[in-house]
């Protein structure tokens, strides 16, 4: 059964008062995961198909065609992760 | 100088990110290192192998050797008067350390003040808060004028009897400005303070001459100036490190440590500067950093800060075509390395500096370990940053306007 860990490789927060998470996929499976995000989030804007801006269950973040996404006002860790399951699995 | 051929010194310029050709403007954070730092670094641990100042074979011998010359090379490097002044530290952030733990803990008590600008790095903040709680101490913050230029005036009249040491980057690592730190030494001298100065920003990008400059501590790191990560100095006046304690206790930072029955141990403590490198050193970082050195010297610190001088002058120029760009802190390129701090109207930097990786330009994002001078005197939330080097062109500065362009138009 697959896991979030399977597409993500790592999480990092920023630094600078927007407190945003950058989530990176996993390099061999970034392609996947964007696939699925698109797939269940609403897309609000794609600029030259390489930047999505995204909503979900209340969350806007915007997806990156090398791999990243970017989450914004997300309050903990466990809403992210609730987050990134269910767009990913 | 000859950009192209530098470039062909540095491997990993060849590369493509997000199917872009590289283009590194990330160089305040750490710059690339060219052929010559990397095998020279190889050669020492394929050829020449052993630990320092401990054993009498021919490997030991040859290490103490390159870590000991290296040490020289980067003392003559900014003029100190002996290789001795050149304490080899991680970088920086542990020299700031190093002084405010040796000579902080010993030197400091309540009543004394210690006199730090509102612009500088986290590494040159929160040592003196750490120590001014262990001794009770006042530390004192000089303002940065609006545009992210020191408030000389502000500076100069914090200065008092109390004053135990003033503590300034020579360059901001956020606006690339020059603070004009012999001015600030003599006043510091003048009343009998002593100065430390953060060279992080300063000692990659311009001619540093520590004597004329009368600096008590210069600190500096390695990977900032092509060098290898995890390698750093320590200047210090020959007269202050002779006074001041060890830092970390360990071996070869101690002459003798002779146990007798009933008296207990007693230390005699090693002379600078290995009093103050406990434990094997990082001598294959010690090697490269030298190597790094050389290649700058090679090109000569004068014609390294014309270059970046030029590439800034151009990249503001190109930058203000840019309706939604906005570029903060002083733009008087005479006062200025080549660091430009500047934000996208409507987007957060963090989305500006994704957007530009797409585009295989590395940027960097965020406070840049300067909260205080976003939060109090620029006022942003965080920046974006681009700062340039040696192998930097124009032609990338024109790359990166057009994707800046495009960026305005999300």
């Amino acid at each position: 059964m697959a896991t979030v860990e399977d597409y993500v490789a790592r999480i990092e927060g920023t630094c600078g008062e927007e407190k945003d998470v950058i989530v990176v996929f996993k390099y061999d499976k970034k392609d996947e995961a964007i696939a699925r995000i698109l797939k269940k989030a609403q897309l609000k804007n794609t600029i030259a198909g390489i930047i999505f801006e995204l909503t979900f269950q209340d969350a806007s973040f915007r997806v990156y065609s090398n791999g990243k996404a970017i989450f914004r006002s997300i309050k903990n860790k466990q809403e992210l992760n609730n987050l990134l399951a269910n767009l990913l699995l | 100088m000859d950009i192209q051929a530098i470039r062909q010194d540095f491997p990993i310029l060849k590369r493509q990110i997000n199917n872009n050709p590289l283009i590194y403007f990330d160089n305040a954070a750490t710059t690339q290192k060219p052929r010559q730092v990397i095998d020279a670094v190889s050669d020492y641990y394929e050829n020449h192998n052993g630990n320092v100042h401990r054993a009498v074979h021919t490997l030991s011998l040859e290490a103490t050797d390159f870590y000991e010359k290296s040490r020289e090379k980067i003392a003559k490097f900014i003029n100190a008067k002996e290789s001795a002044e050149l304490v080899f530290v991680r970088g920086t952030t542990e020299a700031i350390n190093l002084v405010a733990y040796s000579w902080g803990l010993s030197n400091l008590r309540k009543g004394d003040e210690v006199l730090v600008s509102l612009m500088e790095h986290h590494s040159n903040i929160v040592p003196w808060e750490i120590i001014s709680k262990l001794r009770d101490f006042t530390i004192k913050y000089a303002n940065i004028n609006a545009d992210g230029t020191l408030d000389y005036d502000d500076f100069e009249s914090k200065f008092s009897s109390k004053t135990k040491i003033a503590c300034l980057s020579h360059v901001s690592n956020v606006t690339g400005i020059i603070n004009d730190v012999k001015r600030i030494a003599k006043v510091a001298h003048d009343n009998g303070a002593l100065m430390l100065v953060d060279g992080a920003q300063s000692v990659p990008h311009l001619p540093v001459n520590v004597q004329d400059l009368d600096m008590d501590f210069l600190a500096f790191s390695g990977h900032k100036m092509l060098g290898p990560t995890g390698i750093g100095a320590l200047y210090g006046k020959m007269e202050l490190l002779e006074k001041m304690g060890p830092f970390q206790g360990g071996g070869e930072m101690v002459k003798e440590v002779e146990f007798s029955q009933g008296k207990g141990c007693s230390i005699i403590w090693n002379d600078p500067p290995w009093k103050f490198e406990a434990g094997t050193p990082n001598i294959g970082g010690a090697v490269g950093l030298a190597e790094a050195v050389r290649y700058l010297e090679a090109i000569g610190m004068n014609e390294v800060i014309s270059h970046e001088k030029e590439l800034t002058k151009y990249a503001v120029e190109r930058m203000q075509e840019c309706s939604k760009v906005t570029i903060h802190g002083s733009l008087d390129l005479s006062k200025k390395c080549g660091i430009i701090p500047f934000s996208v109207k409507d987007l957060s930097s963090h989305d500006v500096a994704l957007i530009c990786d797409n585009y295989g330009i590395m940027i960097r994002s965020g406070y840049h370990c300067a909260q205080p001078l976003h939060q109090q005197i620029l006022k942003l939330h965080s920046s974006d940053r681009a700062s340039f080097y040696i192998y930097n062109t124009r032609e990338e500065i024109d790359r990166f306007v057009e994707v800046l362009k495009e960026i305005e138009h999300l």
